[in-house]
């Protein structure tokens, strides 16, 4: 039972590292509740879904579906987490305006709830498949140990969760002011983190080769699979073993979100003529 | 508008690429069976410094999640199902393998 809770709290983990921040990045947009867990939902769905099709999903493509599935998803990923940031360097300030003016849940985000709403169903996608394998092997094999099996991965699935409460109590300290500030850097990271493992699938996938050199081997210092070790890679993409792609691909995302970010943000004039209006 | 350019720019870089994929004729291709929870053989050989391609035959009930973080992989294959995996070209020396949903099942692919 123990094997089975440690193997599935270690895939849901991620997923909810990035549920609780998106949840906290989201707090003072009204209605968020239904956005992120519409996404957890699509996500679990298509989970279940990618599971009873595995067998095709890894045979398409000579053989290479599923890493091309994934690096597919990470990648949508990637470009929903930077369109978050876009927008809300756009609208930030008058989002940040009318908080102040009224006091209450802003109303004004649903766009940019429906990217991260995204996010949230990949990331539970991502994860949940190899969940559903898992359980769906255990539950099906013969044998008297099943119910202590399958109870395990339930207590690693509400440990997930735990995971989720704890990341959003914890950014729930940051005051509001700060509260697109931050969550700007934290999403622009894990953006880089995803678009850096999306390059890890491709070149399993035989698609990207260049640039394929192994920079540097911090494992002995912090294993991937360390609990630490997973949680600064999902949020910053750590790599124990990074690619020289992986870390151009990691520093260029970064460039990119920070350098639209600069373009789409309205001049500093027409922020506090729209601050001024929406009061 | 932004949104639509940057999911099309995602869906044609990954239409490019799949057309880029193909396992080559010189790849050293090894044969990998899970049967019973163990991996049959334990233990790979393959020549140094030539790509490698390992067929994984799933005959277990189970799926297994083949994982290796010295080879850089990881895929899952479904129960009574198989899958491949490409490995670049290595130097010399003994990378781990092992399932991720049942640990103790741990395999050595020996480059030499």
């Amino acid at each position: 039972m123990l094997a089975a809770l440690i193997i599935v709290f270690r895939e849901v983990f991620e997923a909810g590292l990035i549920i609780g921040i998106v949840l906290a990045v989201t707090r003072v947009v009204a209605g968020r509740g239904w956005w992120v867990s519409g996404g957890a939902l699509a996500g679990a769905l298509g989970a279940c879904l990618v599971a009873l099709f595995i067998g095709q999903l890894s045979e398409a493509f000579e053989g290479v579906g599923q890493e091309l599935f994934n690096a597919a998803i990470l990648g949508v990923a990637v470009v929903m987490l930077g369109w978050h940031n876009i927008w809300m360097a756009r609208h930030g300030r008058e989002l940040a305006a009318e908080m102040r003016a009224t006091g209450e849940a802003v109303a004004s985000g649903s766009k940019s709830l429906l990217a991260l709403a995204i996010v949230v169903g990949v990331a539970v996608l991502r994860e949940g498949f190899e969940v559903v394998l898992f359980l769906y092997g255990v539950a099906t094999q013969e044998g008297g140990a099943n119910s202590g099996i399958l109870l395990g991965g339930l207590i690693g699935l509400v440990l997930g969760g735990a995971v989720c409460v704890l990341t959003y109590f914890g950014l729930a300290r940051i005051p509001n002011r700060q509260l697109f500030a931050v969550t700007s850097v934290m999403i622009a990271l894990l953006a880089a983190g995803m678009a850096s493992q999306a390059i890890a699938f491709l070149a399993q996938a035989n698609t990207v080769t260049a640039l394929d050199h192994v920079v540097w081997d911090t494992s002995g210092l912090l294993s991937e699979k360390s609990i630490l070790g997973r949680a600064l890679h999902t949020l910053i993409g750590y790599t124990a073993q990074p690619t020289q792609m992986q870390l151009l691909v990691y520093v260029a995302t970064l460039a990119i979100i920070f350098v639209l970010m600069r373009v789409f943000a309205p001049p500093p004039a027409a922020a506090r003529q729209r601050a001024v209006a929406a009061e | 508008m932004l949104k639509q350019l940057s999911v099309s720019f995602v869906i044609g870089f990954a239409a490019c690429l799949v057309g880029a994929n193909a396992a080559s004729a010189q790849d050293t291709a090894l044969q990998l069976t899970v049967q019973n929870g163990r991996f049959e053989p334990a233990e790979l050989q393959a020549p140094a410094n030539k790509a490698i391609s390992i067929t994984i035959k799933n005959n277990d009930a189970k799926s297994v999640e083949f994982e290796s973080v010295s080879l850089r992989v990881e895929k899952v294959i479904a129960a009574k199902g198989q899958g491949t995996v490409r490995i670049r070209a290595l130097s010399p020396g003994r990378y781990e393998f092992m399932d991720d949903f049942n640990q103790k099942n741990r395999g050595t692919l020996v480059v030499q």
